[in-house]
């Protein structure tokens, strides 16, 4: 199974930096998004996928049953989910501010900052 | 959006959906829940009637600012932390307060002040995301 | 113990709700300086908490170490607080002049300390994950900084700052995913035996490679820098002033720790390359500089070139190089911050940050060029000021290795470093303003003038005590790469006395 959901991780990261080498910075915003769910993936294998109960107390404290699943992989992967919503959020209100600004999403052609020399 | 089934249907899901939010949130501690799962079910309400009402809608049912409500929760976590001085504890360490069945504890003002934040930043993003659009 | 090194933390926090709730209001931006000031006395209180015991650790809720979420604070810890806290006190200051009400109302002054909360969590945290949430609360933080100014060309800055920094974001959360994977733990004094007894020291040479990038691309090392000079001329100048202070500085920071505390498995390969990087590095700031002719841009690709001294004096791993990297690093953000508020001062007297379009400075801002002169000339390395003894100890440490080619490439940087300045002040100050005009620091209003300068001096003041008696902060570097090279006393700190 972690073999499986490691290829999975390898394939979400190949499609993601094939969509990041585009000039497109719509196109690169759906690579990094892909990359993001990727390693998260990843994080969710290295942490081993086992079934059982939540590590959780029973009600009047009754310990859980002997396997539990590894919750901390699982913490990670929340806090890791939620900072990267809060940053693709803002990545791409930017985008929608850039093209307002530029007409256009090509990275390449966004010069504003750095001006080419001859021009 | 211009469809009847959704502008009808959200008036009715948004207050299932908050309802339903605050009893994720209160369920947290012993069980699956949280403020965090809490806050995103009862900001997803709030951006259902957004999506059939309008953005301006939305902000005048929510009556406060969303970025408010976000940083009071940011202010209440860390208040709950802060708490703990008083007992003479490390930072964050939970404090119980028994009384009969009831258990008060501030690792619960910790979790609602997580649900606020989380509940006014996805609002704030969602809202000014709607009206740039 | 735990509340000296959770208070510096969380007062930029609580800082950050009262300035937000009090924002646009001068109520507002006044509780911003407030907060600064009270952030100060906190990481006083823990230098000198660290000074009178050395390493001292705290547990978070109180889990124990190595299950819950450890504040560790060493000597570089605590200085790298001091001196966040001194820098964020005078960006705060010099911000009154700066942001207008219209950026106050944004939030300018809530996001300026929840960036400051971030930096100063980065560095007093010893847990890995909790250090990339740390990266990503003053990632977000500086974000919203970078686009408040609403211009043009920041958007164009923040699309490329942004987007290469969630990649670098990604990079290191898999490396510590990872790393989870294989060791079991995250907490950094505990990932020291894990990491060196682990059976597989390929991967964690990997893994190693994987955080390398990642924290390189923070601190903008050779190759990975470009989103430097791209977004740092854009923002309000009190912002680049920030950022240029402490944004790369914690990626250096995490560099530091971790190529000393966790991956020293295999020094020949990770250092030899954090060794050419940082040649590269130094060489290309200083030529990317050279052809720059905007005020900010030069500073900015000297950020980089200075990066790579602090890069070389880890790469070359003994006493002395490490003891210097820790004084460059201390040293440089007094320094870069102060460079960046004159060149803020300069843009607001004579009106545009284009060195050809302006002038006449030293003729009617007298003290502003005599307050020029000194970061700048310690930039360079000119004894007796700071950047002196910071550049003589990592060139003494090279010579001391034999790598005379190192030696060489510092000095030569040096002297490049000196010609850069030597334009600024040349065309910002020297020569006549094109255009016949007299800025003189009389023009500002009498508020705007000390809140501008008051900051500016007070920091030149500290290059200067620093380059005059440099003994003492010379041993507390000392002491500090002491404790970096051997972690005995961090770790027994974390963990208690029994894991040592």
């Amino acid at each position: 199974m972690e073999t499986l959901v490691a290829c999975l991780a390898g394939f979400l990261v190949s499609m993601a930096i094939w969509l990041m080498l585009s000039g497109n910075l719509m196109r690169f915003l759906f690579g990094l998004l892909l990359l993001s769910n990727g390693v998260n993936l990843a994080i969710l294998a290295a942490g081993r996928l086992t079934p059982g109960a939540p590590p959780l107390l029973g009600t009047s404290g009754a310990l859980p049953p002997d396997t539990m699943a590894n919750a901390l992989p699982q913490a990670l992967l929340l806090t890791a989910i939620v900072i990267g919503f809060g940053l693709f959020a803002f990545a791409l209100a930017l985008t929608i501010r850039a093209y307002r600004s530029f007409g256009h999403l090509e990275v390449d052609r966004m010069r504003s900052a750095e001006p080419a020399e001859d021009s | 959006m211009n469809s009847l089934i959704l502008s009808v249907g959200a008036r009715f899901l948004t207050g299932l959906f908050l309802l339903f939010s605050l009893f994720v949130l209160l369920r947290g501690h012993n069980s699956p829940g949280g403020g965090f799962i809490g806050g995103l079910i009862g900001a997803a309400g709030f951006v259902l009637y957004s999506f059939a009402a309008g953005v301006e809608d939305a902000r005048r049912a929510l009556r406060v600012d969303p970025r408010a409500i976000g940083v009071w929760g940011m202010a209440i976590a860390v208040l709950s932390g802060l708490a703990s001085a008083l007992a003479g504890l490390d930072p964050f360490t939970g404090l119980w307060l028994i009384l009969a069945d009831l258990a008060l504890s501030t690792v619960l003002v910790f979790d609602i002040g997580v649900y606020l934040a989380v509940f006014g930043a996805i609002l704030t993003l969602v809202f000014a995301l709607e009206e740039t659009v | 113990m735990s509340w000296v090194l959770a208070l510096p933390i969380l007062i930029p926090f609580v800082t950050a709700v009262l300035a937000f709730l009090l924002r646009g209001s001068r109520m507002g931006d006044l509780a911003s300086v407030a907060g600064a000031v009270v952030s100060l006395a906190a990481a006083v209180l823990l230098v000198a908490v660290v000074l009178d015991r050395g390493v001292v650790a705290g547990q978070v809720g109180g889990w124990q170490a190595p299950y819950g979420i450890t504040l560790v604070a060493d000597h570089l810890s605590a200085a790298m607080v001091l001196i966040t806290a001194i820098i964020g006190l005078a960006v705060a200051v010099w911000s009154l002049a700066e942001i207008g009400p219209e950026s106050s109302r944004l939030g300018y002054h809530a996001l300026f300390q929840s960036l400051l909360g971030g930096v100063t969590g980065a560095f007093l945290t010893g847990d890995l994950f909790n250090l990339y949430v740390w990266f990503e609360v003053l990632l977000i933080s500086s974000f919203g900084l970078l686009v408040i100014g609403g211009r043009k060309q920041a958007i164009d800055g923040a699309v490329k700052y942004v987007t290469l920094n969630l990649i670098a974001t990604v990079l290191f959360l898999a490396g510590a995913g990872l790393l989870y994977g294989a060791t079991g733990t995250l907490n950094m004094a505990d990932l020291r035996g894990a990491v060196a007894a682990s059976p597989d020291q390929g991967l964690m040479t990997l893994i190693a490679m994987m955080l390398m990038v990642a924290f390189g691309m923070k601190a903008a090392v050779f190759p990975l820098f470009f989103w430097l000079p791209a977004s740092y001329h854009t923002p309000h100048y009190a912002v680049s002033a920030v950022f240029a202070g402490l944004l790369t500085k914690v990626g250096v920071y995490a560099l530091m720790r971790v190529f000393t505390l966790i991956f020293v498995g295999d020094i020949g390969y990770t250092h030899e390359i954090l060794l050419w990087v940082s040649l590269l590095t130094m060489l290309t700031g200083v030529l990317g500089a050279a052809a720059q002719s905007d005020f900010r841009k030069i500073l900015s690709f000297h950020i980089i070139s200075q990066i790579g001294y602090m890069v070389l004096g880890l790469a070359l791993m003994t006493p002395l190089a490490v003891m210097g990297a820790v004084f460059y690093l201390l040293h440089h953000i007094i320094v870069k911050t102060n460079l960046f508020l004159i060149a803020g001062v300069s843009r607001r007297l004579t009106g545009s940050s284009d060195l050809y379009a302006i002038g006449g400075l030293y003729r009617s801002a007298p003290l502003l060029a005599a307050l020029f002169i000194i970061p700048a000339f310690s930039l360079a390395g000119f004894p007796p000021l700071s950047g002196f003894w910071a550049k003589f100890v990592i060139v003494r440490a090279s010579l001391d290795l034999g790598e005379w080619l190192v030696a060489g490439v510092a000095l030569l940087v040096g002297l490049l470093t000196i010609f850069s300045m030597t334009k600024i002040w040349a065309e910002a100050f020297w020569k006549a303003h094109p255009e016949g005009r007299q800025p003189a620091l009389a023009d500002l209003p009498p508020s705007a003038r000390w809140q501008m300068m008051v900051p500016i001096i007070a920091l030149a003041v500290m290059t200067v005590a620093i380059g005059a008696f440099p003994s003492a902060f010379l041993d507390f570097a000392t002491k500090g790469a002491e404790q970096l090279l051997d972690p005995a006393a961090y770790v027994a700190a974390v963990l208690g006395e029994a894991r040592r």
